[in-house]
């Protein structure tokens, strides 16, 4: 029922490609008539970028493509055209630094990718040619030539396995270096193909390389002198890919198909599409604001020059007379480039370092998750693993966690627990196994039962560990011992299996449990070790491979007695379909009560194949893996058609535990404002079970089951009844539920109201499918809004069934639902991996089902217990450092750049720069740079275990609450004060410049100098301010910045430099210093600037404290108290400190209008009262 | 495989990041210092009701003092302003001020009686004042050449780019070039006393000492080092066209002559608004019994020579005595009192908030 949807899903991906023909060893083949060679790549891998003459250029174009390094280009090139007033040092020292940073960082690596890529394409291989062995460089391989390889050697392109030195036509790889897989993978010769490869005659036609590793279609015409050809087809178990490493196998022999940069390694490397986080979309958001703040400043002031100078005796008073080039150049031209020296002059609101800090701190704060020992795992002996550390502070932000279950949920440590054989349940007890031979029932179902366990699988044996093999084998032992949950293990048990499925493994030991022990497979034979300890040998003819689609497999072996079995294994919705239907009842029940139990269930089922049914089948399948085109669905129909009527043996239910602390890693998410979704292919019993177990459905959740047993209640067609049903959980979950609004308040609804009802939704797949594409199309997305509503409103959400495309879609409609939540995939599996890149953040599991989801994640964790922490402490701490970051910078600039701007009301709009050019370039490159990045990585406004205690901690940072507007607007709005009040409170005591005890005067540098050093010493200590986790480092580098502040202006200003121009600064800074009254307004405009942001942190006090109390008392009703408490205390505070700052601001606006012209005190109050605002509104009811 | 590790997804060629490790497996357990797993020791202040109070009180206590110390210091500045630019009919440089051209050779002078009301006491700072003057124009600040003004004599002849239209004059390097310098105040104002029986003192005005000591010293320098013979130095220069005498003329004191005139440095040095003042000169107290100044009668000689009508500016004499915090200027003290008042009221109602509210809700929390 999922293929339509999954085709349509795949339809697009799924190119159709060209075949390519290989002639194996050059050898032109009878049946073409002229043997044309045809071009393909030649074997060398390039993954490096540039070569040492394009470095240059290239990596300038690919710098100055980023949209910042542009402008930072364009305003570094007006100030070279243009008489600008800042010479363009200022910013092109900055841009410099910034583009030769990376270009060095950029060259380094790519030196190393040189490196390498002539590691890789120097490598010796040897090469069979014309029966001689010749070495040859691995980059001179062309595809056709036969390569030899031998063990532990990695293969040097993509090669067809012809030739092994193993007896059974195998050999074995790892893939570690690919998909990160350890184990030992089997892969087959071409089969029939001659001893002698010199002699072989053969083409090889095969689709064009493309990415997907666990994909290949071929086949091989093999010419025989007076023959006709063989043709044999060539699946992903014939291919050895580059990268892969021989294993327990002498040599092989094969030929190359994929060379250099089409193999499938090279192809896998183009780099993910890039995830952005919501962060860098405010960061441009306010990028733009101050853009538009940028331009209209330079708008007004060159507006306001030319009203100004229109003036008689302003434009040009004798003292001051223009050069005749100036007095040449056309009127609008000269408004244009003085607009353009206005942008250069403001543009330090948009610091380049910004850029670079951001990255910074996103790269080594990256390196504290990678750090943690409590995300090390001692059992696979593992860590966390960053993969993008662009999304760092996405963590802080989820609000839909879509989980999978097996292997992410649970621990994918499948047991044996219990098998029902023909409606007879057994369990696996030892005590029980007394049992069995008194309970009467049918002997030879039971063993036939037994045999099919043995037979219906893919599971290999792994060969005792021989003395050159390596630590992989060792790791194996360990965690398939642990399938047995330390017991003591008898000697014949600790035979090694390996499977793709730990479900396999477990039903094979569970059958050893039984006295059917599978010896292995040998030249395609299966051998069983029966109960009477004899040796029985099954051919096994054909493999029908599992796949989620059918959810089921099969086998079809020949027994000693020439009879032909199929075996098939499955999920039972797939399975009941296809047995005689009276035999379903009896086991019906069983599978049922297993599956609410949480066990996961099998179904085997068995046939007898006449002879004639077998050719027929034989025959179709062969015809089908040949196809080039269209393999998967030709295969997919003889499948259905060969496992049809079958009869039901019996049912099997594994055990598959809980991860260590799933229970609580999931309570603290939802506690933490997430809504958790479970995604898994599994059925609704066992999952809703997992969901009862990991506490993600109370007692008291109410739930509503949307699926296909529902829908087939109401006797009416399904898609009325599924409309009904809808209709009605919309009105009970979304219109009479309370209206809630999302983050604390809806955390205090439910503290408050037990009566609220808590509801959990469960849908299937094929319901789902039906709800997205519903027949209706005027209705169909009404449904689907109704749906996503009426999930949305639930506390926990189960889609059982589900193919893996599916998982992606239903993560796809979250993400673009309303409001844009930041969503979270996190999963283990391969068919987890769309998903996981769907998602805004995508988390792969460390957990034994390879490594594509690792691979394929943003960050990979070694459980699911150490997600709580990734998003608790580390998401939370990103968040908050890098909001706060990304606010500060952009304060920092207005309150540099404004009282610049003001100036040019001064100094007649004439671009005077307020600032010297050093101070102008080193504000934000060195003095302000560093206490900033300390904090944006060290900084915990709340320790991590207080974070981890307290869940609802979350909630306050959720929707990128400090990166919204109305913070915004309060930073700019601080800024701003900031500005005006250096600005202004300098101008009213330069209002007599004699500011020395022996009567000198000061002039406009020192000006500019006195505003900078409170600049400086107010934005360092605003940091300050805000810090509230000090540590040696935050202390070395804030008041070490400053301590170099004060240095580099001594020293500055110390010396005559003789490659300036002009000595503005000479002992500019140490006159300031001689100055009494420089000092007393530095220390008051400081102090003053920092008032309002002191009183804020004294209103805000009770959220630290209250909160460590919460963290320290878990007990529900305390909870409750001190919030109650807490916003009493909140709310009485807030209505006094309103009146406050009114009655403050109007006080303050009168006695400094007494005394101070009527700006200042204006600017004051109106900014104070500005700035106070927020407090009040910021606070929740 | 190493290639892979570096083929990272950088293809946007700014600094991006790939993740620490980059895909490859670490078999390692983190190492378990302070600083990896973020728990180096840190102080974390809370600011609390508590810790802040004092604090509003403490700022309170400190800045009013010394505001009002300042607005009494400011206070007790003796300053005497005379505006001389010669608008007024009534104003006895109005003539000046009317007839004024630069060719004219005969200087025209104007005395402007005035009566000090209250004596001076200590050392008396005398400055002139300009209003409505933008030496803070770009144009202006940077039309200067500093290298010139060091002494640098490949500067003296090649005079700096910046200094254009002020650079050369009939193709001779102009010393000191540019418009600071071309624009340099020139008046001359003297001052006498009237004593009661109609006698005209001359009070000695001081002209040393006016300008900054690194300026005069190290900043400002004569061509050819220690030549007493200025004029041979500066030989193959003109004088700025605005100036009645070159540069070496300004004064016969060969320590206060040249580039290292200190009424030529003071003026070198832009002022930060246009309305603004410069030191002219220092009367110094002779003797402590007798004020610098005493009540009574005065009259301000001024040569008039610079030009102030055609941008509507303002010349102003002004007589002021100085304190440790400079001149007159009550803004200081006000601010100082102003902050320290919200400091200390803050103080207060944060103390009745505090005393009132939260208190009980502490109560609270320990009994529940």
């Amino acid at each position: 029922m999922f293929c339509p949807l999954y085709n349509t899903l795949l339809g697009g991906d799924e190119r159709r490609v060209d075949s390519r023909t290989i002639y194996v060893g050059h050898r032109p083949c009878p049946a073409t008539e002229a043997f044309i060679p045809p071009k393909f790549c030649d074997n060398r891998i390039v993954s490096s970028k540039y070569t040492v003459w394009n470095f240059l250029p290239k990596n300038l174009f690919e710098q100055f493509r980023r949209i910042a390094n542009f402008y930072f280009l364009i305003i570094f090139l007006v100030q070279v055209i243009v008489d600008t007033p800042t010479s363009p040092v200022t910013s092109g020292l900055p841009l410099f630094f910034v583009i030769t940073v990376t270009a060095i960082k950029q060259g380094y690596e790519d030196w190393l990718r040189h490196k390498a890529d002539n590691e890789v394409n120097k490598y010796l291989v040897t090469v069979l040619e014309n029966g001689q062995k010749i070495r040859t460089e691995s980059e001179k391989i062309k595809v056709g030539d036969v390569v030899e390889v031998k063990e532990d050697e990695t293969f040097p392109c993509d090669l067809i396995l012809l030739q092994s030195s193993r007896d059974d036509d195998t050999c074995f790889v790892t893939t570690a270096s690919l998909d990160g897989e350890s184990n030992h993978k089997t892969h087959y010769t071409v089969p029939d193909t001659e001893k002698d490869l010199e002699s072989l005659n053969a083409t090889i036609e095969c689709e064009q390389p493309q990415p997907d590793l666990y994909k290949f279609v071929g086949r091989m015409h093999i010419y025989k002198k007076d023959q006709e050809p063989a043709v044999r087809s060539l699946g992903p178990e014939n291919l050895l890919l580059k990268g892969a490493t021989l294993k327990n196998t002498q040599k092989i022999c094969g030929v190359a198909v994929y060379t250099g940069m089409e193999t499938k390694m090279a192809l896998n490397y183009q780099g993910k599409s890039q995830k952005r986080s919501a962060v860098e979309k405010s960061i441009n958001a306010f990028l733009l604001v101050y853009l538009c703040i940028l331009v209209s400043k330079a708008l007004v002031c060159t507006t306001l020059k030319y009203v100004w100078q229109s003036e008689p005796g302003q434009d040009e008073p004798w003292y001051n007379q223009k050069t005749q080039r100036e007095k040449d150049t056309n009127l609008y031209l000269k408004m244009f480039t003085d607009f353009l020296s206005f942008m250069v002059l403001f543009n330090f609101i948009i610091p380049v370092s910004m850029y670079v800090t951001v990255e910074m701190q996103k790269f080594l704060g990256s390196f504290f998750i990678t750090w943690d020992k409590d995300f090390f795992d001692p059992e696979i002996q593992e860590g966390a693993l960053v993969n993008t550390s662009d999304l760092n502070e996405e963590l802080g932000q989820v609000e839909y966690v879509f989980t999978d279950k097996t292997g992410t949920l649970t621990q994918n440590n499948m047991e044996f627990i219990e098998c029902c054989i023909d409606g007879h349940p057994r369990a696996l007890c030892s005590v029980l196994d007394i049992l069995i031979h008194i309970v009467l029932y049918d002997q030879e179902k039971e063993e036939l039962f037994l045999r099919a366990l043995c037979l219906c699988h893919t599971v290999q044996v792994k060969e005792s560990p021989g003395p050159g093999q390596g630590q992989a084998d060792g790791l194996m032992d360990q965690v398939d011992g642990l399938g047995l949950g330390g017991e003591v293990l008898r000697p014949e048990e600790q035979r090694g299996f390996i499977a793709s499925s730990p479900d396999e493994v477990a039903l094979v030991k569970g059958a050893m449990r039984y006295g059917f022990t599978f010896l292995g497979l040998e030249s395609k034979n299966m051998k069983i070790l029966n109960r009477n300890n004899d040796v029985e040998m099954y051919e096994l003819l054909h493999v029908l491979n599992f796949d989620p689609v059918r959810r089921r497999m099969s086998v079809i072996v020949r027994s000693k007695s020439g009879d032909t079995l199929l075996f098939c294994k499955g999920a039972d919705s797939s399975i009941f379909p296809r047995v005689r239907p009276e035999e379903v009842d009896r086991i019906r029940m069983h599978v049922e009560r297993n599956a609410t139990e949480g066990y996961r269930t099998l179904c085997v089922a068995y046939k007898q194949l006449s002879a004639e049914e077998y050719a027929q089948a034989d025959a179709g399948l062969r015809e089908a893996r040949l196809a080039l085109q269209d393999r998967e669905e030709k295969l997919m129909a003889v499948y259905n058609q060969v496992e049809t009527g079958m009869s039901l043996i019996g049912a099997t239910a594994v055990e598959d535990r809980l991860q260590e602390e799933a229970a609580e890693t999931m309570e603290a998410l939802q506690g933490a404002g997430m809504k958790v979704w479970v995604l898994t292919g599994d059925k609704m019993e066992t999952a809703k079970s997992t969901c009862y177990a990991c506490r993600l459905f109370q007692r008291n959740t109410e739930l509503l089951e949307l699926t296909v047993r529902t829908l087939e209640d109401g006797g009416r067609k399904r898609e009325e009844r599924l409309h009904e049903l809808l209709l009605d959980y919309h009105k009970k979950a979304v219109q009479d539920a309370p209206p809630v609004k999302a983050g604390v308040t809806r955390s205090v609804c439910r503290l408050w109201s037990t009566a609220n009802q808590d509801y959990g939704f469960i849908i299937d797949g094929a319901t789902l499918s039906m709800v997205l594409n519903s027949s209706h199309d005027s209705n169909s997305s009404r449904y689907k809004s109704l749906f996503l509503q009426i999930c949305q409103n639930c506390t926990a959400v189960l889609c059982c069934r589900m193919a893996p495309l599916q998982k992606a879609q239903i993560v796809k409609m979250v993400k673009n639902s309303k409001g844009g939540p930041i969503t979270l995939s996190i999963g283990d599996g391969a068919n987890d991996v769309s998903m996981i890149l769907e998602a805004h953040v995508g988390i792969g599991i460390k957990g034994k089902e390879g490594r594509q989801a690792v691979r394929n994640s943003d960050y990979a964790i070694p459980k699911l217990k150490h997600l709580k922490k990734l998003l608790l402490a580390h998401g939370h701490l990103y968040y908050v450092r890098i909001a706060h970051l990304v606010q500060y910078f952009f304060y920092k600039n207005l309150c540099f750049i404004l009282p610049q701007f003001l100036y040019q009301f001064f100094c007649g709009y004439s671009q005077q720069p307020l600032y010297d050019a050093a101070y102008l370039t080193m504000y934000n490159i060195c003095f302000t740079s560093m206490p900033i990045l300390a904090y944006s990585l060290l900084e915990q406004h709340i320790c991590i275990e207080v974070l981890l205690d307290n869940a609802t901690l979350y909630r306050e940072i959720a929707k990128n609450a400090m990166l919204r507007w109305r913070p915004f607007f309060y930073w700019t709005v601080l800024g701003v004060f900031h500005g005006l009040l250096f600005f202004f409170g300098v101008r009213y005591l330069f209002s007599n410049p004699a500011l020395q005890d022996n009567g000198q005067v000061f002039g406009n540098w020192s000006y500019g100098t006195i505003v900078f050093t409170v600049l400086v010493f107010t934005v360092t200590l605003k940091l300050a301010l805000d810090t509230r986790h000090w540590t040696w480092i935050n202390h070395f580098v804030i008041w070490g910045s400053l301590a170099f502040y004060v240095f580099f202006s001594f020293f500055w200003g110390g010396i005559i430099w003789p490659f300036l121009r002009q000595q503005r600064l000479y002992f500019v800074f140490a006159n300031m210093l001689s100055s009494v009254s420089a000092w007393l307004v530095i220390i008051l405009l400081i102090l003053l600037s920092l008032l309002p942001d002191i009183l804020l942190v004294v209103f805000r006090k009770p959220r630290g404290p209250n909160a460590r109390q919460v963290g320290l008392t878990h007990s529900y009703p305390q909870t409750l108290r001190h919030s109650h408490g807490w916003t009493r205390h909140q709310t009485l505070s807030t209505a006094l400190f309103s009146s406050l700052s009114l009655s403050l601001s109007l006080s303050l606006s009168l006695s400094l209008s007494l005394s101070l012209s009527l700006p200042l005190s204006l600017s004051l109050s109106l900014s104070l009262s500005l700035s106070l605002s927020p407090v009040s509104s910021s606070i929740p009811p | 495989m190493m290639a892979s590790s570096y083929n990272a997804k950088d293809e946007d060629g700014h600094i991006t990041v790939s993740g620490p490790g980059g895909g490859t497996l670490k078999n390692k357990k983190p190492d378990n210092t302070a600083f990896k797993q973020q728990r180096l020791p840190a102080w974390q202040p809370i600011l609390t009701a508590g810790t802040v109070l004092p604090a509003f009180f403490i700022i309170g206590l400190i800045f009013i003092p010394i505001g009002i110390g300042l607005y009494v210091t400011s206070n007790n500045i003796k300053e005497l302003e005379i505006d001389y630019t010669g608008v007024d009919m009534s104003s006895p440089c109005f003539n000046c001020s009317q007839n004024f051209s630069w060719n004219s050779t005969r200087p025209c002078t104007c005395t402007i009686p005035f009566y000090l009301e209250q004596a001076f006491e200590s050392n008396v700072f005398m400055y002139y004042g300009l209003s409505n003057f933008y030496q803070n124009h770009r144009r202006y600040v940077k039309s200067r050449d500093d290298s010139q003004l060091n002494g640098d004599i490949e500067a003296l002849l090649n005079p700096s780019k910046e200094c254009e239209p002020y650079a050369r004059n009939e193709n001779k390097p102009i010393a000191p070039c540019g418009a600071i310098a071309n624009s340099m105040f020139n008046d001359t104002l003297e001052l006498f006393y009237i004593d009661p029986n109609g006698t005209k003192i001359q009070i000695p005005l001081m002209k040393k000492g006016i300008a900054w000591w690194t300026d005069k010293h190290v900043k400002f320098r004569n061509p050819g080092g220690n030549n007493p013979n200025l004029t041979a130095v500066f030989q193959g220069t003109t004088k700025p066209v605005n100036w009645r005498k070159p540069v070496y003329e300004l004064d016969t004191d060969s320590e206060n002559n040249g580039f290292i005139n200190e009424d030529f440095i003071v003026w070198m040095r832009t002022a930060a608004l246009p309305t603004f003042r410069k030191l002219y000169r220092i009367i110094q107290k002779k003797n402590s019994m007798i004020p610098t100044l005493p009540r009574g009668n005065y009259t301000l000689e001024v040569v008039y020579n610079y030009p102030v009508g055609s941008f509507e500016g303002r010349k102003r004499m002004i007589l002021s005595t100085i304190s440790w915090m400079g001149g007159k200027n009550p803004f200081l003290g006000i601010a100082y009192i102003t902050v320290g008042s919200i400091c200390f009221f803050l103080g207060v109602v944060l103390l009745i908030i505090h005393h009132k509210y939260g208190n009980r809700n502490n109560s609270a929390d320990i009994t529940n």
